[in-house]
C-alpha cells in the first residue's frame, strides 16, 4: 500500500537498505517513515548482513547483499557492528572492494540552533577510498623494523579528482582544494597533485587551489569558512573528514555517501552502533536522514531531498524536539513525527 | 636583556636558493655549528614542490635527520589575550621526528603507480615514547595518549603502540591511553581539554600538532623544539613559511620568542627564560585589559606590526 501510494508522485525506484546493528534499525525506521510521508516512490530492498561468514565473499556480507546494491545501484546503510574474528574481511572493506566504492563524500555544515564553536561552515570533503595508506601492504624487514606501503596511482587519483570537480559543478560549489603532503612525499603526493591539476584545467568555472595537509588542519580549526570542496588521498581524507564533522557537532549529525563504479552510490551514517542506547528509542537519526537526502539528490530527486533536509534542520533549529545527544529529551519517534509535520 | 648568548648566525640557508634549484643538503658548517653549540634557533625553510625534483628531500627534514633530532615537541597553551575558541588549553604533542612517512623512500613502480614507504622502527618509537613519559613525569603531567592508526597499519603503527605500552609500564603513576588518529582530530576540535601529553608517529604528530597550534592561535604563537642527543633545535610549533606574510612586517614574533625561552631553559638560563616569557605574555594581557590591541599583530586580532610588538616586548623587559 505504501509503495502504491508513493507511486502516484513519480517514477518508482528500488533501493537497498541496510538497517544495520545497534541503533541502526530504529534510525532506519525513522528514515522509512519520513520517506513515506514525503511521498518518495521508493521500494526498499531490505538487506541483513549474515551472522556467519559467507564463503562466496569471505565476509559477513553475503553475495545477496552485494547483488542487491549492484542491481539497484543506490542504497542506504545504517551503522554496523564490526565482528571481531580472524580469517574473513571486515564489512566495510568488503563493501568498498566489491562495490568499488572509490569516493567518500561528506558535506559539513552548521545546523542552525545547534551551536558549536564554529560558525559559517559549509564545506564538502571528498576522500579517495581505495588506495594510499590503506593498501594493507606491510612487512617486518628485520625484527623491530616495519615498512608499510602507501600506493598512489594515476588512475585512482584522476578518478577522485574528476569526481570532486564534477561534484563541485553539479552542486554549485565555487572551489576545489587539493590537500597533500607533496613537500615530503614528493613522488606519491606529487602524482596526486599532478592529476588534480590536470583535471582542474578541464573545469575553468571552478577555482582550484592546494594546501599542505598540516596547514589545512591548522586553517580548518582557525578559519574553516575559507574551504569549499576538499579533495584528498585516503588517510588525509579519513582524518580531515572526521575533523570537519567535529567542527559541526560530530558524526551523529554529518551525512556521508560512498560512490562506486558506474554511478553506484551507498549513503551511510558513519557514526557507531551506540550499543548503550540501542532499543531505547533515544537515538538521533539525523546523520542517516541527511545521508538519505544525499542519496535522493544523487538519483535526481533534488526537490524531495531539499524538503526532507529542510524539515530535519528546522526541527533541530526550533529546539522543541531534540534527542538526548543534542541536549533534548525527545524520543526517536517523537523527533521523527516532528520532522514529518514539517514536510511540505 | 643581556642574556649571555652569542648567536652564530646563518642567514643564507634557504630551501629554494632564490627560487631556483633546490639545495640538496644542509651545509656542513651549519651542522658543525649546531653540534658545537648544542642549541639552535631556526626558522622554517621553503620546500619547492615540483615533480622534476623529487629526489631531493626537504631541507628541514634533512637537518632533522643529519642531527638525529628524534623528537619534536609542540607546546600548545592558550595565551590569555589571544582570541581562541577554547580557553585554558595546555597540550603537549611529542612526535617522532625522523622516520615514518618522512623516510624519503619512494619510487615509481610503473608509469602512474607510485609506492611510498613508511618506516616504523621499534628503536625510534621507544625513544619517542621514553621522551614523552619522561617529559610527562618531570612536568607533573597526568596522562599520555598514544595516537595511531593501528587498525589499518597493523604492523607499522602496531609496533609504535608496542613501544608506548612498554614504556607506559615503567611509569605506573602516569595514565596511559590510545586513540585512533581520526577520532583524535574530531575530539580535538570538540573537547580538546581532555588531552594532556600526546605521543605520535611522525605524520600524525604533524597533523595533530598543527590542530593544537590552530586551537591555540596559530603558527605565530605556538613554540616547539626538536630534541636529539646533546643537541636541540627550536622552531615554531607549526612549521610554516608563510610566504604571504613575508616582508610585510606583520609576522607575529611570539612563537619564535617563546622558542627562544625554551632554548634558554634548555641551557639552564631559566631566569632569562621566565623574564622573556613574561615580557611577551604581558603584551597580550595588557592589550586584553586595556582593549588597545595596537601592539599586537593582525593574526591575533591586533592592528599593530612586528616592529611595534617587538618594541613593546623590549619595553616590558626593561621595566
Ligand atoms: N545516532 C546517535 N544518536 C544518539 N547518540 C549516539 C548516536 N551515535 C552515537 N551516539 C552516542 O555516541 C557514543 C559513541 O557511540 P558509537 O556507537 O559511535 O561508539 P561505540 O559505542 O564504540 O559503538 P561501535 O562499537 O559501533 O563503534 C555512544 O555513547 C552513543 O550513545
Ligand atoms: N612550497 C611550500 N608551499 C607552502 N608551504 C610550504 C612550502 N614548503 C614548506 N612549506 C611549509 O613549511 C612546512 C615545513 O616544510 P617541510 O616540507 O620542509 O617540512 P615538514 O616535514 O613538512 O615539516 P612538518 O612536518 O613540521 O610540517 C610545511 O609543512 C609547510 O607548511
Ligand atoms: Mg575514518
Ligand atoms: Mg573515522
Amino acid at each position: 500500500a505504501n509503495a502504491a501510494r508513493a507511486f502516484a508522485s513519480g517514477k518508482q525506484f528500488e533501493a537497498t537498505l541496510f538497517p544495520g546493528d545497534g541503533i541502526g534499525p530504529e534510525i532506519a525506521e525513522a528514515a522509512k517513515q519520513i520517506f513515506i510521508a514525503a511521498k518518495i516512490p521508493v521500494v526498499w530492498d531490505e538487506q541483513r548482513i549474515g551472522k556467519t561468514p559467507d564463503p562466496r565473499t569471505n565476509s559477513m556480507v553475503t553475495r545477496e547483499n552485494l547483488d542487491s546494491v549492484l542491481k539497484h545501484k543506490i542504497g542506504l546503510k545504517g551503522p554496523m557492528a564490526t565482528p571481531i574474528g580472524k580469517g574473513f574481511r571486515s564489512l566495510n572493506l568488503t563493501l568498498r572492494k566489491e562495490l568499488d566504492l572509490y569516493a567518500n563524500v561528506r558535506p559539513c555544515f552548521n545546523i542552525p540552533g545547534y551551536k558549536t564553536r564554529y560558525d559559517g561552515i559549509n564545506l564538502v570533503t571528498v576522500r579517495e577510498n581505495t588506495e594510499g595508506e590503506y593498501s594493507g601492504l606491510e612487512h617486518e624487514v628485520v625484527p623491530g623494523v616495519v615498512e608499510s606501503l602507501k600506493v598512489i596511482t594515476r588512475k585512482a587519483s584522476s578518478r577522485i579528482a574528476e569526481f570532486a570537480f564534477a561534484y563541485a559543478r553539479e552542486n554549485q560549489r565555487q572551489k576545489v582544494t587539493a590537500v597533500h603532503k607533496a613537500n615530503i612525499m614528493k613522488k606519491a603526493d606529487g602524482l596526486f597533485l599532478e592529476c588534480c591539476r590536470e583535471v582542474a584545467t578541464k573545469y575553468p568555472d571552478i577555482k582550484y587551489d592546494e594546501f599542505i595537509v598540516d596547514n589545512a588542519c591548522m586553517q580548518l580549526v582557525s578559519n574553516p569558512t575559507k574551504f569549499d570542496v576538499l579533495v584528498m588521498p585516503n588517510l588525509y581524507g579519513d582524518i580531515i573528514s572526521d575533523l570537519c564533522a567535529g567542527l559541526v557537532g560530530g558524526l551523529g549529525l554529518t551525512p556521508s555517501m560512498n560512490i562506486g563504479l558506474n554511478g553506484l552510490a551507498l549513503a551511510e551514517a558513519v557514526h557507531g552502533t551506540a550499543p548503550d542506547i540501542a532499543g531505547k528509542n533515544m537515538a538521533n537519526p539525523t546523520a542517516l536522514l541527511l545521508s538519505s537526502c544525499m542519496m535522493l539528490r544523487h538519483i535526481g530527486h533534488k526537490t524531495e531531498a531539499d524538503n526532507i533536509q529542510k524539515a530535519v534542520i528546522s526541527v533541530i533549529a526550533e529546539g522543541k524536539y531534540r534527542t538526548a545527544d543534542l541536549g533534548g529529551s525527545s524520543t526517536t519517534s517523537d523527533f521523527t513525527k516532528a520532522i514529518i509535520d514539517k514536510l511540505d | 636583556m643581556n642574556a649571555p648568548i652569542t648567536w652564530e648566525r646563518f642567514d643564507y640557508l634557504s630551501g629554494s636558493e632564490d627560487g631556483h634549484e633546490p639545495r640538496n643538503s644542509v651545509p656542513k658548517e651549519i651542522l658543525d655549528s649546531i653540534r658545537r653549540n648544542g642549541v639552535c634557533l631556526k626558522g622554517t625553510l621553503f620546500t619547492p614542490l615540483n615533480r622534476d625534483n623529487t629526489d631531493t628531500q626537504s631541507l628541514n627534514v634533512q637537518l632533522r635527520k643529519d642531527l638525529d633530532l628524534h623528537v619534536n615537541v609542540v607546546h600548545g597553551i592558550t595565551i590569555p589575550g589571544v582570541p581562541v575558541r577554547h580557553k585554558g588549553l595546555d597540550i603537549v604533542v611529542i612526535r617522532e621526528n625522523t622516520e615514518g612517512e618522512y623516510s624519503g623512500l619512494e619510487h615509481e613502480v610503473v608509469e602512474g603507480v607510485v609506492e611510498s614507504l613508511k618506516v616504523i622502527t621499534y628503536e625510534k618509537s621507544l625513544r619517542t615514547a621514553q621522551y614523552a613519559f619522561e617529559f610527562a613525569f618531570l612536568n607533573h603531567r597526568k596522562k599520555v595518549s598514544a595516537i595511531h592508526k593501528a587498525n589499518i597499519m597493523k604492523m607499522g603503527d602496531g609496533l609504535f603502540l608496542q613501544a608506548c605500552r612498554e614504556v607506559a609500564r615503567k611509569f605506573p603513576k602516569i595514565q596511559y591511553d590510545e586513540i585512533i588518529v581520526d577520532n583524535t582530530c574530531m575530539q580535538l576540535v570538540g573537547k580538546p581539554s581532555q588531552f594532556d601529553v600526546m605521543v605520535t608517529p611522525n605524520l600524525y604528530g604533524n597533523l595533530v600538532g598543527n590542530i593544537v597550534a590552530g586551537l591555540c592561535g596559530g603558527f605565530g604563537v605556538v613554540p616547539g623544539g626538536n630534541i636529539g642527543d646533546g643537541v636541540a633545535v627550536f622552531e615554531q610549533g607549526a612549521r610554516h613559511v608563510a610566504k604571504d606574510l613575508a616582508g610585510r612586517g606583520v609576522a607575529n614574533p611570539t612563537a619564535t620568542l617563546l622558542c627562544t625561552a625554551m632554548l634558554m631553559r634548555h641551557i639552564k638560563l631559566a631566569g632569562f627564560a621566565d623574564r622573556l616569557e613574561n615580557a611577551v605574555l604581558k603584551v597580550y594581557s595588557d592589550a586584553e585589559s586595556s582593549g588597545d590591541r595596537s601592539s599586537l599583530t593582525p593574526d591575533v586580532g591586533g592592528t599593530g606590526t612586528l616592529y611595534r610588538m617587538t618594541q613593546q616586548i623590549v619595553r616590558n623587559l626593561d621595566a
